[in-house]
């Protein structure tokens, strides 16, 4: 199991700000062990966010994002209280999801 | 022989096949464009998801360090105060595959995003806006890396 997101969402005037620092490693596949053998590519390619439960936001991303991955965006409507949940999955099938409250 | 562009659209017929039979796994997730993140230019990029050509625009905003020390790590954002927007991608020129990002814009969130990226060298990035209309508008800046990212 993977280890869990970071998420932190805070107001900013009628937005809510939510930045998400992710716990991967972001293979790209064109890397090379000491052997020479090529190590298996093994990224996150979905990201999705949920405000109470409604999607907010898809991202897809390739191998080129950083290792241990952050996100940064906006979320429009939302208010103190709210929950903000954030998914993630990868090209191996593997996903996690965390939740923040809006603060 | 099948030359690359058949080939990518075989897959992406087989992939849709697939998904149709439901020999994919289908979650809540979009499916995943593998033939986006696999292609080497913005053209080709832009060909794909179905744009017109690509235009400079200042209403389309990159932001970025100019020098980036370490290539595994470049933070950057895009952002857009355009209304109408549909995606969002973010691209760098230089890098194996030249898609590194694709947002799609919905009417909750704001057309603003941050993230890092690796980079293998010095390159442009760009900040792609793929507009309801079917325009497409870019912006670019040059970051240079002095170590890059992408090695062993």
């Amino acid at each position: 199991m993977a280890d869990p997101m970071r998420i932190r969402a805070q107001m900013a005037g009628d937005k809510a700000t939510v930045r998400v620092l992710m716990n991967h490693e972001m293979e790209t596949g064109l890397r090379k062990d000491a052997g020479g053998r090529a190590i298996p590519a093994w990224y996150i390619q979905d990201v999705t966010a949920q405000l109470n439960g409604r999607p907010v936001l898809t991202v897809q991303w390739g191998p080129s994002v950083s290792k241990n991955p952050f996100l940064q965006f906006s979320v429009k409507g939302a208010k103190a209280g709210d929950k903000i949940a954030v998914t993630w999955k990868d090209n191996k099938g593997e996903s996690r999801t965390d939740e923040a409250t809006v603060s | 022989m099948l030359n690359r562009r058949e080939m990518l659209s075989h897959s992406a017929q087989v992939a849709a096949l697939l998904a149709t039979t439901g020999l994919l796994p289908q979650v809540a997730f979009a499916n995943y464009n593998t033939a986006a993140f696999d292609v080497k230019t913005m053209a080709d990029l832009i060909k794909i998801l179905g744009g017109s050509a690509p235009t400079e625009s200042r209403d389309v905003t990159i932001s970025g360090p100019d020098i980036a020390e370490n290539g595994a790590v470049v933070p950057v954002g895009v952002s857009t105060a355009l209304p109408g927007v549909k995606k969002l991608l973010l691209l760098v020129e230089k890098n194996p595959s030249v898609l590194s990002a694709m947002f799609d814009v919905s009417d909750a969130v704001d057309a603003n995003f941050s993230t890092r990226v690796k980079m293998g060298q010095s390159s442009n990035v760009y900040a792609v806006a793929m507009m309801g209309d079917g325009k497409v508008l870019y912006a670019q800046k040059e970051v240079k890396v002095t170590l890059g990212g992408c090695g062993g």
